[in-house]
């Protein structure tokens, strides 16, 4: 039988060409189209979670609410929370490229449940539908936090029916954990041991340990809200017996972990991007590997400190804000692992390579002013003002979208066939970095002199800073379409892309062709050399074995 | 025409089964006749605790098959109630440690 | 996982198990794929059942006599009956999933059959349970009364203050407690029921395929659904192993 060799041109068989109906894509069950098609509804949303997003910059450019009424700069701020976390960033990477290339990456077919698979994807835009619904409806205006007991008692709007879409939306997120979980354990190619795993993976199987276990816990709180309104139970409403600080324990034990959901992945993809473009294997594979466990681990036990001034016992504060400054610690052995991997390295400074750059930077940042909220002292002053948002933008959007881009423009050769203009993505990678230090810098200072989130008007002494990120806002809206354009431009007009554009190791470069068969592999590949082995080019990372009549999958002796 | 797969099932003796049944019937009885009997509150949740627990851990071994399943499925089911343990013990650690704060001044 | 050299040619043993997935090697591999997919979903459930219960063990800590009081309404006979039969349909559960290994369907749909016989049981004691409560306005909703409960408990109401023994409540706080009691008691109990609803759902389907390998003399029937209905249902049944004590009988009689 002929073995799938690159061919130019469309005549071989590949995912995108074997079948081409709807239906063939919305009951399709091999995870690449569920990848693309996780990769269109999410794109989809972070346009909302934009529009939103430009609303509320455009209304905090002038210190007057005068552009929307608070009700309405609140059901602004909500939705552009519930959009970006439940609908765009917790997906983001797992769904879209976690589904596209972790089955390649470890050698196997598909993922271990390709219709449970297929089915996360319904609920995920099931969900989604309802949450757009409710805000057509008229919106919720509780942050995206829900918290009791307005959002269970006295606000108005759709509450419940965002609720439930939210739900449905954490239930696909379980179950692509469930299945990342499984496919890594059960379906590694026979001598992919677990040290021989890309960085990727070991970040995926965090992440999917984090969507398994926590996402129900917030599931059942926010049913018991909507069950609060809907029968008049007062399980959260201090007037009826319930307590407030029950629920923000209950969400904020997934909610933290959530934003490690967030930045796993997309440390994943970092590790990845810089070992081949620094043509290295990651320095410290075995730290970085652990790291990305610790952060699972470790992230549950840190919820507190989004409580600090709730009213939550002292002595739990104290034990939650040490456990946040320990958090930190794998966190910047990855950051010190990273930029080891580069420094000796013979760096090629490609697209995705120059948006690890800007994840590092923005990350680095994000992360230590982290540090000045763990602070049980420090976070009396600045909870609830701007520093906290400017924290977590510079995080889930200088680190976690970076990542995102990141993998958008390594894989894009791989998932279409075709490249993009080099110069056209570095200068958006650019123009994505300014804009967002022009964006989110000014808020860290907001913050500290004392600026509210969630107010639409404020001093006027602020006038200038808000100004500024306002400003800053459109560079960084300028950045994000101009990969819209261009990427899409290439579809139809960008060179034809080879098996390995980037010159790197790992199966899903070496043995997978660009446009990939609908299997993937025509046989199951022996691995046997570890990652990144770019030490010893001349030694594939895996071969495909001669047609023997039978053998079993899974790593061990044969490597 | 048995294929060598076939013959490595987890299927035990009906007596295996049957066994576990009369040990949950036990605790079952165990169970209530704790409950009416008078003892200080922590106690009770203690006693109440260690009886499901032990026929949770029966029914997770036997009846789940667990004691013949690979490690990684002891991993998977003993994490899920590790899990528990932490959501249980910080929160709880936060209502039972809110009156330890002292009243007046350090 | 080790490599091993399998004894005959990899079509063959697709063609002889046909309900081998395109993704897998061997049959061995799916089933503890599917094994270890059940357990992460069991851990998610244990999850979700388990913030319930750390609600509710807050309120308890927070409002002890007041619950109390209010668990004195629930049915110890009830609860007991719902238990043992829970226990009795896990084991022939566990029967239908060796019948189901052995290839013996016929056990296999006697012992499903059964196992859907005392889940419905456990159904219909609920619906008894839940109707009691019903007429005696202890459901939590705008028609709630702690009037029951005070009656039940011989509790003395005097100028609008409950006596508890230890401290007085006003009678607003009281309603307002023992109704939480209530909400978590039929949110838990409720959620509970709708697994065991969903299982039995589950469990007559599987009735069916068992009674189609029966009749076709299927030799190598994929026992693994019944294997894997097998673990959710014991989980169910493990959840109702806390439940009962915790709601219904702590606190004393």
């Amino acid at each position: 039988m002929a073995t799938i060799t690159a061919q130019t041109g469309t005549e071989r068989v590949n995912y995108l060409n074997v079948r081409t109906t709807v239906a063939s894509w919305l009951l399709t069950l091999d995870h690449k189209r569920i990848g693309i098609l996780y990769l269109l509804g999410i794109t989809f949303f972070f346009l909302l979670g934009s529009i939103a997003a430009a609303f509320i910059r455009l209304e905090l450019s002038t210190p007057k609410g005068d552009l929307l009424s608070s009700d309405t700069y609140n059901k602004m701020f909500t939705l552009h929370g519930v959009i970006m976390i439940f609908l765009f960033l917790i997906p983001s990477i797992p769904a879209s490229f976690g589904n596209f290339v972790l089955p390649m990456m470890i050698g196997a077919r598909d993922v271990a449940f390709p219709r449970l698979n297929l089915l996360s994807w319904y609920f995920f835009m099931i969900g989604g539908l309802l949450a757009v619904i409710a805000t057509v409806k008229g919106g919720i205006d509780t942050g995206w936090t829900f918290y009791t007991p307005y959002s269970s008692a006295f606000a108005k709007g759709e509450v419940s029916l965002a609720i439930i879409g939210v739900f449905l939306v954490g239930f696909s997120s379980i179950f692509t954990g469930i299945n990342f979980l499984v496919t890594i354990h059960k379906m590694r190619a026979p001598g992919m041991t677990w040290f021989r795993l890309p960085l990727f993976v070991w970040a995926m199987y965090a992440t999917s340990l984090i969507q398994v276990l926590g996402t129900p816990v917030v599931a059942i709180t926010l049913l018991l809200v909507a069950v609060e309104r809907s029968f008049g139970i007062g399980i959260f409403d201090p007037n009826r017996g319930g307590d407030p600080i029950l629920f923000q324990h209950l969400f904020w034990f997934y909610s933290h972990p959530a934003v490690y959901i967030m930045i796993l992945p997309a440390m994943g993809v970092i590790s990845e991007v810089i070992a081949t473009f620094s043509r290295r294997r990651v320095f410290g594979y075995h730290f970085v590997a652990f790291s990305s466990l610790a952060i699972a681990i470790i992230g549950f036990l840190v919820w507190g400190h989004h409580m600090f001034t709730t009213g939550q016992s002292i002595y739990a504060g104290i034990v939650f804000s040490f456990l946040t400054f320990l958090v930190a610690i794998p966190s910047a052995i990855k950051t010190f692992n990273w930029m080891a991997t580069i420094w000796k390295g013979r760096v090629h400074w490609d697209a995705p390579m120059v948006y690890a750059l800007g994840f590092l930077g923005l990350f680095v940042i994000g992360g230590l002013t982290g540090l000045h909220l763990a602070s049980l002292a420090t976070n009396v002053h600045l909870t609830d003002t701007y520093f906290v948002v400017a924290h977590f933008h510079y995080v889930m959007v200088g680190g976690a979208i970076m990542g995102y881009l990141a993998a958008l423009h390594y894989w894009w050769p791989k998932m279409t066939g075709k490249m993009y203009p080099q110069s056209w993505a570095k200068l958006a990678a650019l123009l994505v970095f300014v804009g967002f230090n022009l964006t989110f810098f000014p808020q860290f200072i907001l913050g500290y002199m004392g600026m509210p989130r969630r107010y639409h008007s404020y001093p006027e002494e602020w006038w200038a800073l808000n100004l500024l990120s306002s400003a800053g806002s459109s560079v960084l809206a300028v950045g994000y379409l101009l990969p819209a354009i261009y990427l899409t431009w290439s579809l139809k007009y960008g060179r034809i892309a080879e098996k390995n554009p980037w010159g790197a190791r790992g199966l899903e470069w070496e043995l997978v062709d660009t446009l990939p068969h609908p299997h993937n592999f025509e046989r199951v590949p022996i691995v046997t050399r570890p990652a990144y082995d770019y030490a010893h080019p001349e030694e594939p990372t895996a071969i495909f074995p001669a047609p023997r009549p039978a053998y079993v999958g899974g790593g061990g002796k044969d490597g | 025409m048995a294929t060598p797969h076939e013959e490595h099932t987890h299927a035990q003796r009906v007596s295996f089964y049957a066994k576990t049944l009369w040990v949950l019937m036990v605790l079952l009885v165990l169970t209530v006749a704790a409950g009416f009997v008078k003892m200080p509150d922590w106690l009770g949740i203690a006693v109440a605790l260690t009886i499901a627990v032990s026929k949770a851990t029966i029914v997770i071994l036997n009846f789940m098959h667990v004691r013949f399943s690979s490690k990684l499925a002891w991993l998977f089911a003993g994490a899920g109630f590790f899990w528990l343990i932490i959501m249980f013990a910080f929160a709880f650690a936060d209502y039972a440690s809110r009156h330890w704060e002292p009243e007046q001044g350090w | 996982m080790s490599v091993r050299e399998a004894e005959l040619p990899l079509a063959e043993h697709r063609r002889e198990v046909p309900h081998l997935g395109e993704q897998y090697e061997t049959i061995e591999q799916q089933n503890d794929a599917y094994t270890i997919g059940m357990w992460a979903f069991i851990v998610q459930e244990v999850l979700f059942f388990g913030g319930l219960f750390a609600g509710y063990a807050v309120y308890r800590f927070k409002y002890l006599y007041e619950f109390v009081a209010a668990h004195h309404t629930l049915s110890i006979f009830f609860g007991t009956l719902n238990t043992f039969v829970l226990l009795v349909s896990s084991y022939t559960m566990a029967r239908a999933v060796r019948a189901a290994m052995q290839q013996k369907h016929d056990k296999q749909l006697k012992y499903l059959l059964w196992t859907i016989f005392f889940a419905s049981i456990f159904m219909v004691n609920k619906y008894f349970e839940y109707s009691e409560k019903y007429h005696a306005h202890l459901i939590p909703s705008y028609s709630y009364s702690a009037e029951k409960v005070i009656h039940y408990n011989h509790l003395k109401v005097e100028n609008g203050m409950v006596d508890l023994g230890a401290r007085k409540v006003t009678l607003e706080e009281f309603t307002g407690r023992t109704k939480l009691f209530f909400s978590f008691y039929f949110i838990m109990t409720g959620l509970h029921g709708l697994h065991v609803l969903a299982g039995i759902i589950v469990l007559a389907i599987l009735a069916v395929r068992a009674y189609m390998d029966w009749v076709r003399k299927v030799p190598h029937a994929d026992y693994m659904p019944v294997e894997m209905v097998g673990l959710y249902w014991h989980f169910v049944d493990i959840v109702w192993i806390f439940l009962f004590p915790l709601l219904y009988l702590m606190g004393g009689q």
